[in-house]
């Protein structure tokens, strides 16, 4: 856009379809700028933390026992690959069991709390206090009660998981303006149809929102089961890292919870993208929404 | 279509389609009953365009919720043809207040909502939707989102999803009573257009008095809540109505008409 161009004499037409262009490709542009401050920013705090911790534990020589410099983490990440990728697997399949139970078990109770209320007025009082109750203390009697294998911490990692799916799911089948509900009447949905085409779509965003934070949940759940009592996994790998004061393959353990935690997170992000329009995703209406 | 036992047909001789008999209705709400309707009696004629105007809170939602069979009037009935309604009515289309589109549907696909409960033939009745979307000026529209709509076309896609499965009757709740000025002018001469080109039976609520003396055969003016019956006003002005109709002074002395019965009921105060 020279000054040149400007001053030529243009018909109007062409000179709407040129600012519609501009218009579009400033649109574009600015498009293109917030994708890479999405990334660069986050990625720049992340890198500026490792310059200042890897600084850091080398100027004041803090031993590798207490604090290992992020080198030293990759370094121990890498030669640990093996064993890591091992016990990952494990720990990755109790929370993918765990988060499907959440699901299997969460949305069917969802429904039940949203279509009787007397069911919801027995059973709600019970769940809300299964929340209160502190999962770990109840760590150990899972053990006892089913041994030291995957169940446990499945379990473990479900009770910590489902809550979220549940109450998420309830608010959101609950959360419809009525007049969409008499216009599903009014044109003659039944209310297999009528669960089908409004309540259910519109009670999505919020179910994906529950998902997500309950994804989250499951990994605390298994590893927190690895912990009180397991013979593998990450969680069992950070214990036994502890044990023998090996600080880095600790650290390297917890970049690798952190990863797979991240990981499974996005995966319930893709999914919610498939299933849903972007412009409806919680947000803007959903989880803030409630009835 | 809900047909039960027949009402005797004591009032409206002149065979009324869609009659009301003596409706009144109590909402029960924390602090005590709230008469919203009280003994209205109306009927409409098969294609006849009749207005309901009154002042807010007079139960003109409440009355055509009734009238749609979505809320049962705690006395009196509702029947079409002298058969009872006790079912919401699903022969009929309806526009409510708010557009009430499905934010995951494009506005193709809201309007074949309608299609998928009537179970009609897919590729017939999208072709008649892309007809209905382009007679309110929707045409390049079909694909969008409702949040991509402004909120006139968002009116205007109810407007076709009331209407494609071609009903006997209309109900509407002021559907143009969020609109500019323009706008609403504009959807009121295309409403014109549909109701002369169908004529189907039509119910419409709205505030708006110069709107429903443009629309109407009949008015149906109500009294401030509880909402009861006032004056019925034939408009007998030729049709097809114009813009310019507005300025006769034929169209002044309805307007007139009903001023002066809203300044006698104390709805308006010229202080
Ligand atoms: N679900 C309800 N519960 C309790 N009271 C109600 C309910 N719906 C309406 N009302 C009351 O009934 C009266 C009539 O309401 P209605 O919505 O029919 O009025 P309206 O004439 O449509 O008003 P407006 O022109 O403002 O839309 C009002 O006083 C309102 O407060
Ligand atoms: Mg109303």
């Amino acid at each position: 856009m020279a000054e040149a161009e400007r001053s030529l004499p243009r018909s109007p037409a062409v000179a709407v379809a040129e600012s519609e262009a501009s218009a579009e490709r400033s649109r574009a542009r600015r498009a293109w700028r917030a994708r890479i401050r999405n990334v660069l920013y986050p990625v720049g705090v992340v890198l500026g933390v490792l310059v200042i911790w890897e600084a850091g534990t080398r100027l004041l020589e803090v031993p590798a026992f207490l604090l290992p410099p992020p080198s030293a983490v990759a370094v121990s990440f890498i030669a640990n690959a093996p064993l890591l990728l091992f016990h990952g697997w494990i720990t990755t399949a109790e929370i993918l069991l765990g988060f499907a139970l959440s699901i299997v078990v969460g949305i069917p109770l969802a429904l039940a709390i949203f279509l009787w209320p007397t069911f919801s007025r027995s059973v709600l009082p019970l769940l809300v206090s299964s929340q209160a109750m502190p999962k770990v203390a109840v760590a150990p009697l899972f053990l006892v009660w089913f041994g030291f294998g995957l169940l446990p911490k499945v379990l473990i990692a479900f009770l910590i998981a489902f809550f979220p799916v549940v109450i998420s799911t309830a608010v959101g089948l609950a959360s419809i303006e009525p007049e969409k509900i008499y216009l599903a009447r009014s044109m003659g949905f039944g209310a297999t149809a009528t669960f089908f085409k409004f309540r259910l779509p519109n009670a999505l965003p919020s179910i994906f929102g529950g998902l997500k934070i309950s994804i989250t949940l499951a990994v605390v759940g298994a590893v927190v089961g690895e912990f009180v009592g397991g013979d593998a996994g990450l969680g069992y790998l950070l214990m036994v890292a502890n044990g023998s004061m090996d600080t880095r393959l600790l650290f390297a353990g917890i970049v690798a919870l952190t990863v797979l935690g991240v990981v499974l997170f996005l995966l319930v992000e893709l999914a919610e993208r498939l299933a849903i329009p972007r412009h409806i995703i919680a947000g803007d209406r959903g989880v803030h929404e409630t009835a | 279509m809900t047909q039960t036992k027949s009402l005797s047909s004591e009032t409206n001789a002149e065979a009324a389609y869609l009659c009301l008999q003596g409706v009144s209705k109590v909402y029960a709400t924390h602090d005590g009953p709230v008469r919203a309707l009280e003994q209205v009696s109306v009927g409409a004629r098969r294609g006849e365009f009749l207005s309901v105007l009154g002042p807010s809170g007079c139960g003109k939602s409440t009355l055509l919720m009734i009238a749609a069979g979505l809320l049962r009037p705690s006395s009196g009935a509702v029947s079409i043809d002298g058969a009872v309604v006790t079912r919401p009515r699903t022969d009929i289309g309806i526009v409510f207040q708010s557009p009430v589109l499905l934010e995951w549907r494009t506005a193709l696909g809201n309007v074949m909502l309608q299609a998928e409960a009537k179970k009609l033939e897919r590729t017939a009745a999208k072709r008649r939707a892309r007809d209905l979307l382009g007679a309110v000026g929707l045409s390049g529209f079909e694909d969008k989102y409702p949040h991509e709509l402004s909120g006139g076309m968002r009116q205007r896609v109810s407007l076709c999803r009331a209407l494609i499965h071609d009903p006997n009757q209309l109900l509407m709740d002021e559907p143009f009573g969020a609109l500019d000025a323009l706008t609403r002018d504009q959807l009121v001469l295309d409403l014109q257009q549909i109701w002369n080109k169908r004529r189907m039976t039509v119910l419409f609520v709205t505030h708006s008095v110069p709107e429903a003396v443009f629309l109407s055969d009949r008015i149906m003016v109500m009294t401030p809540r509880p909402g009861r019956l006032d004056r019925m006003i034939d408009i007998e002005l030729p049709r097809p109505r114009t813009l310019a109709m507005r300025e006769t002074p034929e169209f002044a002395a309805y307007i007139r008409e009903i001023l002066d019965l809203f300044l006698a009921r104390g709805v308006l105060r010229e202080h």
